[in-house]
């Protein structure tokens, strides 16, 4: 069946599995009562169950946790965190400037695009290693322009947020996971050829996010509100001051490269 | 039980004769989209229609021109250029360029909250210039509690300008000329606006800004205050969308990434090596 059959049987109705309310009475979340079976579950780990319909241990869920922590950088100056902050300047509302934020940090050179790429790299080189291809090899295949996602970073060749990781990782025993071990091993073969390519915390996010079982799908999705907890202060902290100081931009800023200048000669009339 | 609908006085489809998910035509308020307007409506008379309803007068149609010519970029130094340009940089999606725009450009300090604080202030002050006078010398009060931020200057003028500058009076100007005169469709606010702006910007202590012209245009289009407000969220997409797109190509390298001068700063934590070097 396809076509308008298709679309015809799904008119009018939601069939799903994901969870429903029945206003007044309860809600359910993807099969069990969310004010019964799952009325005790801290909010990260409802949130993991229903991307992944997975528990993961306590050691797993410090470490999901602290994933997010250990990035939420309430730095105004960050490109998505920007967007929030310039919310507040301009006197928008704080939901308005953090769900932009949140899109915006779905970038290829940071936030959801580049962990996407990177985790399913590591996928994709354990399973090539599997059948015993040498992984220099598979990290050659995946060089897009000198660099593979996840290795190397914007503004800065270190990345601090690194050894607080390994150290928590370290401390649940977490540390010797596949992939973890694999992008360490990715690191060594990019350092060769390029220094600035170290390790950054997408690809050990990745790495262990891969680990702890997540399809790139899931893990994309577990790392949307990554940023979230340092962008509400970056509004208020604008919407504090009066409208219009955060970054205020002279006319002298801009380095004009464009066209000299003509008159316009429209060759149609207007209305 | 019996199917939900849909209930709208805007757009009437008739389906194919095969298909019930799909439109033979097409009716926007009356009008034949894609068999009559499509061949001999311009996208200006086009969006005039979607927003009042009916087609609008020639003076109607070059009033909206020249107003969505004025908002359609504001430049980059604008916030919600800004705002599409930090997603650019990044090489965020496109959506989320105009969705940084969209949050940062819907703001009541030069967005299109404040067009719609304008032309609610014309509903209750129509051209009593002694009633204008009067609320813009009076500090601007918050309302009950609101997810928009108290309103921090007279709406419609420039918090930080020192005089009205060319691109308003230029706007207010040409906005004036095509537009004007009731007989032909539009308002009169705009002339009013114009033969008062000296009086008001000295009421408020601030001159007048775009935000003020265009409130003042949408109302003399006959829109409502909430389709002033949408319709100055449409019109200046284009700039951001193409600033996004120009900043994706220049790359984070030559964007401003600012000095930062921490007020609280702990200084480096003990027992982590490398903590001490900062970046994105």
């Amino acid at each position: 069946m396809n076509g308008p059959q298709l679309l015809e049987q799904y008119a009018g109705r939601l069939v799903t599995r994901a969870g429903a309310c029945f206003l007044g009475e309860r809600a359910v979340f993807r099969g069990l009562d969310l004010h019964a079976a799952l009325k005790d579950m801290d909010w990260l780990e409802l949130y993991l169950f229903g991307i992944t319909g997975r528990r993961f241990t306590p050691q797993q869920m410090a470490v999901l946790q602290a994933t997010w922590v250990y990035t939420s950088y309430p730095d105004a100056r960050i490109w998505n965190n920007r967007v929030a902050a310039l919310a507040g300047s301009a006197r928008s509302t704080a939901s308005l400037g953090i769900a932009a934020a949140l899109a915006v940090s779905d970038a290829r050179i940071y936030g959801g695009g580049s962990s996407l790429r990177a985790i399913e790299f590591l996928l994709e080189a354990r399973l090539g290693m599997e059948r015993g291809k040498p992984l220099a090899g598979l990290v050659a295949a995946a060089l897009h322009g000198g660099y593979i996602y996840g290795f190397g970073r914007p503004l800065s060749a270190a990345d601090e947020r690194i050894e607080p990781m390994m150290a928590l990782l370290r401390e649940h025993n977490l540390d010797r996971g596949i992939h973890v071990e694999l992008a360490f091993e990715v690191e060594k073969i990019l350092v060769g050829r390029n220094p600035a390519l170290r390790i950054n915390y997408g690809a050990l996010v990745a790495a262990v996010a891969a680990d702890f079982g997540f399809s790139p799908l899931e893990y994309y999705l577990f790392r949307i509100p990554a940023f979230l907890a340092g962008m509400p202060p970056c509004y208020l902290e604008a919407a504090d001051k009066p409208a219009g100081l955060l970054f205020p931009l002279p006319c002298r800023v801009m380095l004009y490269e464009g066209a000299v200048r003509r008159p316009w000669q429209g060759t149609t009339p207007k209305t | 039980m019996s199917e939900e609908t849909i209930r709208t006085r805007i757009w009437q489809e008739e389906a194919e004769p095969d298909n019930a998910f799909a439109a033979a035509s097409c009716h926007c308020h009356g009008y034949d989209v894609y068999g009559d307007l499509l061949a001999h409506a311009s996208w200006i008379e086009y969006l005039f229609l979607l927003f009042r309803g009916e087609a609008p007068s020639a003076q109607q149609a070059r009033l909206l021109e020249g107003l969505a010519i004025a908002l359609a970029n504001p430049g980059p130094r604008d916030a919600a250029v800004h705002a599409a340009m930090c997603g650019g940089v990044g090489g965020s999606t496109s959506a989320s360029c105009l969705m940084a725009a969209l949050a940062v450009g819907a703001g009541a300090s030069g967005g299109a909250r404040e067009v719609r604080l304008v032309m609610e202030d014309w509903l209750v002050r129509g051209t009593d210039l002694a009633l204008w006078q009067s609320s813009l010398a009076a500090k601007p009060i918050a309302g009950p509690a609101d997810v928009w931020p108290a309103p921090g200057h007279p709406a419609g003028f420039d918090p930080h300008g020192v005089r009205c500058t060319g691109p308003v009076l230029q706007t207010l100007a040409h906005l004036v000329e095509v537009g004007c005169g009731a007989d032909l469709g539009c308002g009169s606010s705009l002339a009013w606006l114009q033969a008062n702006r000296s009086s008001l910007e000295s009421a408020a202590g601030l001159p007048l800004a775009m935000s003020g012209v265009a409130a003042t245009a949408l109302r003399d289009l006959g829109c409502t205050p909430a389709q002033g407000e949408m319709l100055h969220l449409l019109l200046r997409l284009p700039g951001a969308a193409v600033h996004a797109l120009e900043q994706k190509e220049y790359g984070h390298k030559n964007f401003p990434f600012f000095q930062v001068e921490l007020e609280n700063d702990p200084g480096p934590a003990q027992g982590i090596g490398n903590c001490v070097e900062g970046g994105a």
